[in-house]
């Protein structure tokens, strides 16, 4: 061991010096070679910038309902488009194009204008599916419009076009915002994603990954050799759970109505059916909806855009008696054989709280009340429980929060509570406020998919589902190795025991079966149906008043309600209906319920299947 | 206190290649930010660099009166901190381009794995000075460097930053050859390298990260991504030629086909503006600064000292011969910058720091400690 001494390190050094001095000349080699060995031929590259990227587009996945009915697919669209550096004198050929194509000149340069500040060496799409005349002149008049082409993009076809959109939905263009901040993976400028619906919700797998190809270019743009091409992947095809045949069948049935109709199948929270009435053309989205269209949509009062179904907050009316009636039959406020006797009218205070049947419904038992729908009974009921045990008992049975189905926007509904109401208006809550509520008036809200996931875990014994919308997913080619089952989601249980249940269900089941049943009029042969209705009152009237209800305008109407499950044993189907301005539960909603239940236990061989328009 | 000679002994030289180097680099960046883009947001990234470099050139002078000596004692004090802010990265680090590099302290944000660099080199020759042999190494004393290694690589590999943890392999690598280990213990060494490799390719590496190395060493494997910058970058540099297309003339910088044409591709504006007489201008001016360094090595009078200059020369020489290899295809794409030409705060800290210390250890050569 020797300490070293200078000469060493200045041997070590050197070796160093060497190292670098050859590592330079490698260097300084390769500069000779890329600048004057092949010098020319970058030079002649770097003229027009002739290696360019052409991106290939990935083809989105397609949409199908639960047995493979397709409902979305793609076709193509010829688009037009532009490359500003190739199009030299720009002015001169944007004037030619609108002149050949009819497509005003402030459209055009509208979109020459935004795509100056991506790039003079990307095409802009000037617009998107041109048709076949304005296709030819392009084609035709190739040389005096330099720069200018068209090319085949993939484009959406909403095969059913009203049918199902809110639940399906649509794609808009990618704003800039969101291709700086990195939202969407693999998406260029002029790209659409998904904006609605399950196009939205699942937009990560019906978008694939894009492709490309790396070009060579004359100076002119044409193309002169492909040098490397990367293959796009496709999205994934997807398989709604809806049925497309019990989805339109629904859908006709809601003609003309204002509304939602929610069909699940209780045994794993499958949307079978999901519409929101009215609704729109999917199609008129494809490639931009035009403003006449778009403001013809949202200034409509009836709300197209809205999806009722999961946005529409109503007074759940009567339907929250299955409620008060498991709170008062869990907490012992009422036991089998609690009777009430309903003169009509029920004295709180000095006020008077009336029942829907003015001369009363005479001794009523639970069973009997959720029968006739007795007012009386659940005032008093609602009395023992309160206001806060009535709303700990709801949000047990998955009101007044989200049911997590998967589609953006959902609304949770409201089911209130006296901290609530300080909160909100800074008073106490008062006594007779839960008479109101414990017959689903007041405060409470609902959305009809909330009623559907709930009457379908009374039918199935207590099992609260989270909706589900996709049944499975499978690769863009159909494989069938690559079908991938999408699991069920348990959110909880109902908060009732078994004689609770067994209880409720009786009298849900002589809502419709039994003689003195406020909806014994949509009985199905050979079937058992149990429900129940509901009349949400939109403007406050005296009770004496209501019958004169008609002379009202529309808008002042009542919104009916039913909600059922059937067969009443073993139910295959669970069915919401709020029908806006409809009045009565019994007489709007329960009969589209019935024809939605029919059709389903037709299209599931429990019913023989009838002839089409004879129903 | 202060020693006259000091002054005497200033190394004007240094200075001298360092300005050199630094204009040439401020022209470049100028036509970097400025051509096809007038005025606007890009003129502020060349008044930002401007202050970069200023602010730390003066810092580098107010520290020349600390005697290097000094830092021997506060290396791995330096070190400890630097592997804290390298772990507060990971933890709450700005994700840029997919990958946690920068943190953000108040208005200013920069990378921890830049300061890493200069701290790895203190330690290490902090950590030879002391056991350094003309016999060379025994594999015990490789134990301490290995470990000290380990741990920021580690860390910037989990950023993920392959380019910069590779640098900082290549640094402690030849600075351990520099002081030289036993023969025997190089050649196990060298065994186990070779051998880890395929193991860790076959038994460690998922699919999709074969994949990325895979893309990393032959960019072609990426045509739309690395291949295409790689394309792009060999055109500006080839189209160049022998004179230049001149100053503020280049077409492919212009057209912003090379998205880091500031950072990192800096070069191929250089190469396409000024064509290979500017090249070989700046690899002139870089071989000089390299010299300069190992002579800085060769008179200083004491092995921490002549350890340091060397591993600094030999930084500044693998991010020269990396970023160059780089963008004319020679070498896998990876973010390392050109040192005191490329754009970017924390990378002109770093090498002005760098500089300084040679400055220091230089200024004191005469010094008897």
């Amino acid at each position: 061991m020797k300490n070293p001494d200078r000469e060493w390190i200045k041997k070590r050094l050197m070796n160093a010096a060497i190292i670098i001095l050859a590592a330079f000349s490698v260097l300084l080699l390769r500069f000779v070679y890329l600048q004057i060995v092949e010098g020319d031929e970058y030079r002649r590259l770097s003229e027009n910038n002739c290696i360019r990227l052409q991106s290939v587009p990935a083809p989105r996945g397609m949409i199908y309902d639960r047995n493979g009915t397709l409902l979305v697919d793609n076709i193509p669209s010829f688009d037009l488009k532009i490359v500003l550096q190739d199009a030299e004198p720009v002015d001169e050929t944007i004037a030619k194009l609108a002149e050949f194509t009819g497509i005003t000149l402030e459209e055009l340069m509208e979109r020459v204008d935004a795509g100056k500040k991506v790039s003079i060496y990307k095409p802009i799409v000037l617009k998107k599916n041109i048709t076949r005349d304005q296709l030819a002149v392009v084609e035709s008049h190739g040389f005096d419009l330099p720069g200018v082409r068209v090319e085949i993009e993939p484009m959406r076809n909403y095969i059913y076009k009203k049918s199902a959109a809110h639940l399906i939905g649509y794609l808009g263009e990618v704003n800039p915002q969101e291709i700086e901040n990195n939202i969407y993976s693999d998406v260029r400028a002029g790209d659409s994603i998904g904006r609605y619906g399950a196009e939205r919700a699942f937009e990560y797998m019906l978008h694939g990954k894009i492709g490309g190809k790396q070009i060579e270019v004359d100076a002119s743009g044409r193309l002169v050799r492909v040098i490397n091409t990367v293959e796009p992947i496709p999205g994934k095809n997807i398989f709604l759970t809806i049925d497309a045949t019990l989805q339109q069948k629904t859908e006709s049935i809601m003609e003309g109505q204002t509304g939602a109709v929610v069909a699940i199948d209780p045994s794993n929270g499958d949307v079978l059916a999901m519409v929101s009435s009215p609704s729109f053309d999917l199609n008129d989205f494809i490639g931009g909806i035009s403003s006449e269209k778009w403001k013809a949509l949202i200034s409509d009062p009836n709300k197209p855009m809205s999806n009722k179904a999961i946005q529409g907050e109503y007074p759940p009316a009567s339907t929250y008696k299955i409620v008060t009636a498991i709170a008062a039959l869990e907490e012992g406020a009422v036991g089998i054989n609690t009777n009430y006797f309903c003169p009509g009218y029920y004295k709180y205070g000095n006020r008077t709280y009336r029942c829907w049947k003015k001369w009363g419904h005479g001794r009523v038992d639970i069973v009997s009340a959720l029968e006739k729908s007795c007012d009386v009974y659940f005032y008093r009921s609602g009395e023992a429980l309160g206001v806060d045990t009535l709303a700990k008992y709801a949000n047990g049975c998955g009101l007044g929060k989200l049911t997590h189905i998967e589609l953006v926007n959902e609304r949770s509904g409201l089911i209130p509570t006296a901290a609530w109401k300080k909160r909100r208006f800074g008073n106490s809550w008062q006594g007779g406020e839960t008479l109101s509520i414990a017959i689903g008036q007041g405060f409470n809200l609902v959305t009809p998919l909330q009623m559907a996931m709930f009457i379908a875990a009374i039918g199935n014994n207590g099992t609260i589902y989270r909706p589900k919308i996709l049944k499975f997913t499978q690769d863009y080619n159909g494989s069938l190795e690559s079908r991938l089952e999408i699991k069920n989601e348990i959110l909880g249980t109902l908060p009732a025991g078994k004689e609770t249940l067994k209880l409720v269900k009786e009298g849900l089941l002589n809502v419709v079966e039994s003689e003195d049943g406020t909806a014994k009029r949509i009985r199905i042969e050979g079937i058992d149906i149990a429900g129940k209705t509901g009349t949400a009152q939109v403007f406050s009237l005296k009770k004496s008043d209501r019958d004169s209800n008609r002379k009202f305008a529309r808008h002042l109407r009542d919104h009916a309600w039913f909600v059922c499950y059937a067969p009443a044993q073993n139910p295959v189907i669970a069915v919401s209906v709020i029908i806006e301005h409809g009045e009565h539960g019994s007489t709007a909603a329960a009969p589209v319920a019935s024809d939605v239940l029919r059709t389903w236990l037709q299209i599931k061989g429990i019913l023989p299947s009838v002839k089409v328009g004879t129903m | 206190m202060f020693d006259r000679r000091l002054i005497e002994n200033f190394d004007w030289g240094l200075i001298l290649i360092t300005c050199l180097i630094g204009m040439v680099g401020l022209c470049v960046l100028y036509s970097a930010v400025n051509a096809g883009e007038p005025g606007g947001a890009m003129h502020l990234l060349f008044q930002k660099q401007m202050i970069w470099i200023g602010g730390s050139f003066t810092i580098v002078l107010f520290s020349l009166s600390i005697p290097y000596k000094l830092f021997d004692r506060g290396s791995f004090a330096a070190y400890i901190i630097c592997i804290g802010l390298l772990v507060a990265v990971l933890l709450f680090g700005k994700y840029v381009g997919g990958s946690r590099r920068w943190l953000a302290l108040g208005p200013i944000t920069m990378q921890p794995s830049e300061l890493m660099k200069l701290s790895l080199i203190f330690v290490l020759a902090s950590s030879y000075s002391g056991v350094i042999s003309e016999s060379g190494l025994a594999f015990k004393y490789l134990i301490k460097p290995v470990l000290l290694l380990f741990f920021p690589f580690l860390l910037i590999i989990l950023q993920p930053d392959l380019g910069t943890a590779l640098l900082l392999l290549f640094i402690a690598t030849s600075m351990t050859l520099f002081v030289k280990v036993k023969k025997n213990v190089f050649f196990s060494c060298l065994i186990v390298a070779i051998s880890a490799v395929p193991l860790a390719w076959m038994f460690v590496l998922k699919e999709y990260q074969k994949g990325r190395v895979l893309t990393f060493l032959d960019p072609n494997r990426d045509p739309l991504g690395a291949g295409y910058h790689i394309i792009q970058s060999k055109i500006a540099i080839g189209s160049g030629m022998l004179y230049g297309k001149g100053f503020l003339k280049g077409t492919q910088n212009a057209l912003a086909f090379l998205p880091e044409h500031h950072t990192d591709f800096i070069l191929s504006v250089l190469a396409e503006e000024w064509g290979l007489i500017g090249c070989c201008v700046l690899l002139f001016l870089y071989f000089m600064l390299l010299l300069w360094g190992l002579n800085i090595s060769y008179c200083c009078r004491d092995m921490f000292g002549s350890i340091l200059a060397f591993g600094i020369t030999i930084m500044i020489f693998w991010q020269i011969f990396i970023n160059i290899g780089m963008v004319m295809g020679l070498m896998p794409v990876v973010g390392v910058p050109l040192p005191l030409i490329s754009y970017g705060g924390s990378s002109v800290v770093t090498n002005m720091i760098g500089i300084g210390v040679l400055l220091n250890i230089s200024m004191r050569r005469f010094v008897v400690v």
